[in-house]
């Protein structure tokens, strides 16, 4: 039942792509739609892994898949949204269509499969749609950028391959559950610890953490707005954070020099990401290294081993990709409307563009962690699990950050959305319903899962003993 | 186990020749074979470690799924780089520091 | 028989110094070509012939008949600019011959105890078999990245119908 999840949207390719003519086009988008939203819905009702009468996969689906697979069917649709107000040719829209198919079962084989060489062929399927993603529209500055990403995920492919072979070496299998038998039996083996320590720095080069940022800006600011709310919202938290969070709890055996190394990157992606995000004049770069940051506070939960930590580090992975993909949006609204992305030349848009300064008000809060939106609850998860474990200095240093975040994003607010209204922006207006409506859900979903998170805690607490295993 | 270590060895020759490929050159395509250099060593890694526990049919398994991915991935950085050339006219990548990284 | 694998093994090293290091680009792809056929030699000698006839018509034949068609289709550089451009590429490419040699040697004469239990697992016969029957979701997977891949070059190099391109 579940390889539905990634059989169905192949095949809407291949029925897409059938020489019927116009009929497909007409046809392309709503199939799209129920696609997505047929995803965020499954998720929500208990699923039988059973009954695979003709194939045999191995897929699973646990809390933790849940939860990403209910952020890959949100993102989507709020890209899908986006692409049909801001993609103005037919067929470039078209290919966008069936590239964002090819993308869903890209990451719903990466958020399923319980075999680390099934998890590589997913993760390339995933990085090959998001290359022909970011040049869509073959302008120079993205196809550079599509370049650097492909040579950089290249590396993190063949070291995620090398390690994948020298676990073949020690385990003769490269299922999940065969590798982490190996490895619990010669846990201190150098071979071991190298294989371990090579996965996961390739995974880090794909998730965009410092130091092996330096795709991910350019790829951010440079592909066409849709693609980067995909990228953003998802692609890097399926592809390198999900990656991460399942291998090591599931697979690797989480021992310190582990979580040492999680936490020391992580603490430098949110320090340098939150402080090159303060020189910034470009909306999409910024925001670029503000995920670079929030990531980092993902990783440092992860990092710090407790089930609180984990759960903290799983919630904000939903929240952000919740509020990033909400400032995405109203980026390419700015963007659509303005036809720049250059902050310094902005002002007072929020006369003309309300919905749009609200909304991005709500994301801006909730990034920095102010109660009682969303981000504050995971933020505090994480932290709380820091100061207990111990790590004081990580701790701190995640407060702070926070201070930093709040600081650059009310620049950006300010600088955006408040003050005059700018001469030559008189006849700008809010950009219609395509957009409005996916930065509504989202600004609703913020402030819903803030406000409710106290009650509905208790509900969760299964999860957290699920992902603290 | 001392022919496995020279088959190893030889590996390791491989990534650092196909890393100090990426590296050092200034020419786009360059850049692709050195990346093509790098999968042949990690076939060879894959290789090994089938040979040497035994399970040969699950890594020829491994490479031929890694050999279709791998044509894939190079097809398409292909048809990136030829859309560089027909912008650019040049495949240096110097001209390709247009955004501040 | 040592000795032979030896002997392909050091083949494979040069050609692929051979092909980083040549000046021509298309040197580079015969040279890719010929580090693909010694590989797939070395499969054979390892016991996975299937595998190495993959890697000999898909690597050696298709890949390099694809790096073939880009590199004449880009604009190869005149003589004179071959020759003003070798020297400082040599610069460049110079020291990796010598770390080459240093690497084999080191760690020809380390020969570090790998203290790892190998399981002794029992072998499934057939690579046929075995890919259809345990490993689906690779060739699903497989599928998939074809139609992408078909997807991207057609978007990437096609022209568009409005304007010239």
């Amino acid at each position: 039942m579940i390889s539905l999840l990634i059989l169905l949207p192949a095949l809407s390719v291949i029925i897409l792509n059938l020489p019927f003519g116009r009929l497909m086009r007409k046809i392309a988008f709503s199939l799209c739609l129920a696609l997505f939203v047929a995803q965020i819905f499954i998720v929500l009702l208990p699923v039988s892994a059973g009954f695979e009468p003709i194939f045999q996969f191995n897929l699973m689906v646990d809390d933790l898949s849940r939860v990403v697979l209910f952020c890959i069917g949100i993102v989507l649709s709020s890209a899908l949204f986006v692409g049909e107000h801001v993609i103005k040719d037919d067929d470039q829209r078209f290919n966008f269509l069936n590239l964002l198919l090819i993308a869903l079962a890209g990451m719903n084989g990466i958020v399923m499969v319980k075999d680390v060489f099934s998890m590589y062929v997913f993760l390339e399927i995933t990085a090959v749609a998001s290359f022909v993603l970011i040049s869509l529209y073959r302008d120079r500055d993205a196809l550079e950028a599509a370049f650097k990403y492909f040579v950089l995920s290249a590396v993190a492919t063949v070291l995620m391959l090398s390690s994948i072979a020298l676990l073949l070496l020690v385990s003769g299998d490269t299922g999940f559950s065969a590798i982490n038998a190996a490895i619990i039996t010669s846990q201190h083996s150098r071979l071991v610890m190298m294989a371990m320590g090579l996965f996961i720095c390739g995974l880090f080069i794909k998730g965009g953490l410092m130091p092996f940022h330096g795709w991910l800006p350019d790829a951010y600011s440079a592909a066409p707005a849709p693609v980067s709310i995909l990228l953003a919202g998802i692609v890097t938290k399926t592809v390198g954070i999900y990656a991460l969070i399942r291998i090591v709890t599931l697979v690797f055996v989480f021992n310190d020099p582990i979580k040492y190394l999680l936490m020391f990157v992580g603490a430098l992606s949110i320090v340098l990401g939150a402080l090159a995000a303060l020189g910034q004049s470009d909306f999409k770069r910024m925001l670029a290294y503000s995920s670079i940051s929030q990531v980092g506070y993902i990783i440092i939960g992860l990092g710090c081993g407790t089930p609180l930590g984990i759960f903290g580090a799983v919630f904000h992975l939903l929240n952000h990709a919740i509020f990033k993909t909400l400032l995405f949006v109203n980026a390419a609204a700015v963007e659509s409307e303005t036809g720049s992305r250059d902050m310094d030349r902005m002002s007072g848009l929020a006369e003309k563009m309300p919905l749009t300064g609200i909304t991005s008000v709500l994301a801006v809060l909730s990034t920095a962690g102010i109660p009682p939106l969303s981000g504050f609850w995971s933020k505090l998860l994480i932290i709380m699990a820091l100061w207990i474990s111990g790590y004081r200095i990580y701790a701190v240093i995640a407060v702070a950050a926070s201070v930093i975040t709040l600081a650059y994003f009310l620049s950006l607010q300010r600088r955006v959305f408040w003050g005059k209204l700018g001469k030559e922006f008189g006849h700008i207006k809010e950009p219609g319903f395509m957009m409005a409506f996916p930065a509504l859900v989202l600004a609703f979903i913020i402030v819903a899962v803030g406000i409710l998170f106290p009650y509905l805690a208790h509900e969760f607490i299964n999860l957290k003993e699920l992902t603290g295993g | 186990m001392h022919l496995l270590w020279i088959f190893f060895v030889y590996a390791v020759i491989l990534f650092v020749i196909g890393f100090y490929c990426i590296l050092a050159t200034l020419n786009l395509v360059r850049a692709l074979i050195g990346i093509e250099v790098l999968m042949k060593a990690v076939t060879l890694l894959i290789i090994i470690a089938g040979y040497a526990s035994g399970r040969t049919s699950l890594s020829q398994a491994l490479v031929i799924t890694l050999i279709v991915v791998e044509t894939v991935l190079i097809a398409v950085a292909m048809g990136i780089v030829l859309s560089v050339y027909k912008h650019t006219k040049s495949l240096d990548t110097k001209s390709l520091t247009d955004l501040k990284g | 028989m040592a000795l032979l694998d030896e002997l392909i093994l050091l083949m494979l090293a040069a050609s692929a110094l051979w092909t980083v290091m040549t000046r021509s680009l298309l040197r580079s792809a015969i040279g890719l070509a010929l580090t693909s056929a010694m590989l797939a030699m070395l499969m054979f000698r390892l016991n996975n012939p299937f595998a190495a006839v993959f890697e000999l018509s898909v690597c050696a034949g298709l890949i390099s008949a694809l790096f073939f068609c880009i590199i004449t289709i880009t604009e190869p550089l005149t003589p004179e600019k071959v020759r003003e451009e070798a020297g400082a590429r040599f610069g460049r490419f110079r020291y990796l011959p010598v770390i080459v040699l240093l690497v084999g040697i080191v760690l020809r004469v380390l020969t570090v105890k790998v203290d790892v239990k190998i399981p002794a697992l029992e072998e499934i016969a057939d690579v046929r078999h075995f890919l259809w029957a345990h490993r689906q979701i690779d060739l699903v997977g497989q599928i998939i990245i074809l139609l992408c891949g078909v997807f991207g070059i057609v978007i990437l190099l096609k022209e568009l119908r409005k304007k010239g391109g």
